[in-house]
């Protein structure tokens, strides 16, 4: 009764959606590309007098040297103390001085940095971003102190949460062989040992215009652009960069299990992983399916997951499930639930399994794959209602590896995905037999 | 990985705008036949509109014994109402593709929408039925109940929880502003479907309320949406009133020991309520001490010069009924005295001399230039409108805020810094195992 009621208000309502989603690409973006590689995308966006500068280099984590955990990460760090030109932490003086914000991220697969400013003055922040690119100034005096403040982010993203702790193990026991295994800030034994040519090494091999993709969203063109990416980063030479050389993932042979008990967890929780294709990596024809069957397994409140678990049978507190495909090897397919109060970790296990061998058994309907695609493409219109949304999406597509072309056409090809592919999807990935577990247990303190 | 985020506590004081902006995101009153107002930021680039209610009196009116009833009661606003029970209207949003948040502060309760243009109207006939016919069916309660006693449970293990709630427990004592927002266990067990029906009839009376609407719709239709959606409301909220207080700054230091490798602290001392005419002084002195980021001495001091954190930062706290400044730091167990020594040597330096002209000059060209970076969704855009109604800033606010800060001297601002910042007032809570640290009062992590 709810359902048809629902569905008739959907298709009154969300047509327009579909159809300019199916038509249109999601940005509008525009790229071109310098003599020395560096690769430039233009999103504009006239709303306010604003613009955003991202520059992405492709390399992270995962491309680190064996006992050189978290160096990428420290790199990124290190970008902010000193070039031939700006003095050690005048980077981002001089950006706030000029009434802007700017910041930057490390994952496995690819470093960003990013400044928000004025429209007015775009320029000055390429000058800056593009100094750094081939011009940095790093020495012991400056980078001494900041391997104690990486120390200290990782006791606060990590070491002071029981949460992150395990997750962190969970990760290096999914992946086996691949970098993938080891976490983006790093082992705290091997941080404590980085050194200033550790990060300098780095620097020399991965960062050149012809490794990084220029995204500029906002108030501003694409001929402008053209011309002051031509003025500043246009000069720096390109390099030879090394292959992204990743060893690969074997056969995942024996499902893994890891509990972990603490004092400072509050309430119990529980994750499973497995193995996934990518975009990239795998059987990535499967890439765009999977990301409807999290949507609709454990997208929300009208997901499977929930109805079953939280509604239903009122095992679990919340439940949901993560996916995404956007990384240069395999990802990973998950869920993540925790118990009601007075359930045993066990049974919401064996109430999650039992979801899952129905899901393999007889699929997900059709009726539930429209509704999580048509759910997916009307979140596409809310990617752009902000300045960076839009730069963050394609910059972190290109990187990977996307074409500007995928990235736009992202809800149409959502939109194509067939209940038999996602429940093929669903069968090629979600081996309980080869999963990975995490269980967290609040102990009592004394 | 987010690797340089400093926090800024700058929490109410968000907004800015200047000239240029203006020009794109004027703001209109629009009023409803029936005497609604809304205030309007039209913007057809996207098919999308925001819309953000609010009603003045947050949690800080829960009964004493019924701690986290406001929280409790924004939880269940979207667990079904009039007809629909929770999971028919948790449907009807995704269907519609339409985002429906409540939540609730110390001195108000919000809601936001967010949905596409062809699905205002309906879209709205749910918030209506939320903020009139709310349901609180039994299933939908238990279980939000569950949810947030879990959160609880969660939170009362986690440092910062923990360094926070001592901090207000110590500074408001019996004042209701001590109390953490989402309650206690046992003030959530106590909370019953009649006590929240009794809130909505109570609070959500027009005379409470402010609007904002951002997006794609021009005031005509706004108007008749404004009508059906708020029109039912009641005209009054009940009387209610939370007393003035100020907050208890004795200097103190307090030590709740957790077996962490890292010690994590909040400090603060009274502060300066919106009102103030000192306010926009208040606000580019933080910026120089703790406010800024990469642009703010204690930045500079104890993250770049010694790596002493990853983040330290302060920031302005503007309750309706106080005021604080407040601020955060995280050091390694056997540095964090260090830490300590040059936040309070910081301060000291601050009131003795104030800001530099250079110093002043920097924040604000810093705080008038990033106005335009604060509004660049139509979220951020109607969460500030409803923020500018609340503390009765002026429909012209936007257009005046730059001037306001650009009109501080270093005479206000030196005079300022000499009656905020005090070192001697400076109250620490420390949460970990921190070595050395001297004269630190020994409290449980519950408080006792």
């Amino acid at each position: 009764m709810r359902r048809v009621l629902a569905r008739f208000l959907l298709v009154a309502l969300l047509l327009p959606v579909s159809a300019h989603a199916d038509d249109a690409k999601q940005f509008n973006a525009q790229s071109f590309a310098l003599a020395n590689g560096l690769e430039v995308v233009v999103v504009e966006n006239h709303r306010s007098p604003i613009v955003t500068q991202m520059v992405w280099y492709k390399v992270g984590s995962a491309d680190e040297l064996r006992g050189k955990t978290g160096i990428a990460h420290f790199l990124e760090h290190l970008m902010f103390r000193g070039t031939k030109e700006t003095p050690p932490g005048a980077f981002s003086r001089i950006v706030a001085q000029n009434g802007g914000r700017d910041n930057a991220f490390t994952t496995a697969d690819y470093t960003a940095y990013f400044q928000n400013v004025a429209a007015d003055r775009l320029e000055l922040v390429m000058k800056l971003e593009a100094e750094r690119m081939h011009d940095l100034v790093i020495t012991d005096e400056v980078v001494l102190p900041e391997r104690e403040v990486i120390l200290e982010e990782r006791r606060s993203r990590i070491d002071n949460s029981p949460a992150a702790l395990l997750n962190e193990q969970l990760t290096a026991a999914q992946f086996l062989n691949h970098p993938y295994h080891n976490p983006v800030i790093g082992w705290e034994h091997e941080m404590a040992g980085l050194t200033t040519e550790d990060a300098l090494a780095f620097y020399r091999s991965w960062y050149a215009p012809n490794n990084a993709v220029l995204v500029i969203g906002g108030d501003v063109s694409v001929d402008r652009v053209r011309a002051l990416a031509e003025k500043y980063y246009g000069p720096i030479p390109a390099r030879s960069v090394p292959e992204r050389h990743r060893v690969s993932e074997p056969p995942k042979a024996a499902a893994t299990r890891l509990v972990m008990k603490s004092p400072r967890a509050g309430e119990p929780s529980w994750t499973r992983s497995y193995l996934a294709p990518s975009y990239h990596a795998g059987e990535k024809q499967y890439a765009y399916a999977l990301q409807v069957l999290a949507e609709a397994l454990g997208g929300g409140a009208s997901a499977r997951l929930y109805h079953a678990l939280v509604l239903e049978q009122q095992v679990a507190l919340n439940v949901g499930a993560f996916y995404s495909p956007v990384a240069v090897d395999l990802a990973t397919f998950g869920f993540y639930a925790t118990p009601r109060k007075g359930v045993a970790i066990a049974d919401l296990e064996a109430a999650l399994e039992a979801e899952v061998k129905k899901v393999l058994k007889d699929g997900m309907t059709a009726e539930e794959i429209d509704r999580a695609k048509r759910h997916m493409q009307s979140q596409a219109i809310y990617a752009r209602d902000s300045l960076d949304g839009p730069a963050r999406v394609i910059g972190a597509a290109l990187v990977a590896g996307r074409t500007l072309e995928e990235v736009e056409t992202w809800p149409a090809r959502i939109g194509r995905v067939t209940a038999d592919e996602v429940n093929a999807a669903a069968r090629l990935v979600l081996h309980d037999e080869t999963a990975v577990t995490g269980v967290l247990l609040p102990e009592p303190t004394s | 990985m987010k690797a340089r985020a400093i926090l800024i506590l700058a929490l109410a004081a968000l907004v800015a705008a200047a000239a240029p902006a203006l020009a794109a995101n004027k703001v209109q009153a629009v009023t409803s036949a029936a005497g609604i107002t809304a205030w309007l930021v039209e913007d057809h680039s996207l098919p999308v509109v925001t819309v953000d209610v609010s009603f003045r009196g947050g949690a800080a009116l829960d009964p004493a014994d019924k701690a986290g009833l406001a929280t409790f009661t924004a939880d269940l606003l979207d667990e079904g109402a009039g007809e629909l029970d929770s999971p028919t209207f948790q449907g009807k949003l995704e269907d519609l593709a339409t985002s429906m948040e409540f939540s609730a502060s110390e001195d108000a309760v919000s809601a936001s929408l967010r949905t596409i243009t062809a699905n205002l109207a309906p879209s709205l006939d749910l918030l209506r039925l939320a903020l009139t016919a709310p349901r609180f069916d039994e299933p939908a309660v238990t279980r939000v109940r569950g949810q947030l006693l879990a959160q609880l449970a969660r939170n009362q293990r986690e440092p910062h929880y923990i360094a926070s709630r001592l901090w207000f427990r110590n500074a408001f004592g019996d004042h209701p502003y001590a109390r953490p927002l989402r309650g206690l266990p046992e003030s959530i067990e106590r909370i019953a479907a009649d006590d929240m029906r009794q809130f909505v009839r109570d609070r959500f009376g027009k005379d409470m309320m402010v609007i904002g609407v951002v997006g794609d719709i021009a005031p005509a239709a706004l108007r008749d949406l404004l009508d059906k959606t708020f029109g039912p409301l009641p005209a009054h909220a009940a009387a209610a009133s939370v007393s003035e207080v100020e907050p208890n700054a004795a200097g103190s230091l307090l030590l709740a020991k957790l077996p962490i490798p890292q010690s994590v602290v909040t400090f603060g001392e009274p502060g300066i309520k919106r009102t103030d005419p000192d306010w926009y002084a208040a606000y580019v002195v933080n910026y120089v001490l703790g406010g800024g980021g990469f642009g703010s001495r204690l930045t500079e001091e104890v993250r770049e010069k010694r790596g002493l954190a990853y983040s330290v930062g302060t920031g302005l706290d503007p309750l309706q009924h106080s005021g604080l400044i407040l601020g955060s730091v995280a050091t390694q167990n056997g540095r964090l005295a260090q830490s300590l020594d040059i936040i309070r040597a910081e301060w000291r330096r601050l009131r003795d001399e104030g800001p530099t002209e250079k110093e002043l000059e920097n924040a604000k060209t810093y705080l008038t230039g990033s106005y335009a970076l604060s509004l660049d969704s139509t979220a951020q855009i109607a969460a500030t409108l409803v923020a500018i109604q609340r503390d009765n800033l002026g429909i012209d606010y936007l257009e005046r805020r730059n001037g306001l800060i650009d009109q501080v001297t270093i005479t206000d601002a030196k005079r300022v810094a000499r009656r905020l910042f005090d070192p001697d007032k400076l109250s620490f809570v420390v949460v970990g195992s921190p070595e050395n640290l001297p004269g630190a009062k020994e409290v449980t992590p519950d408080g006792s």
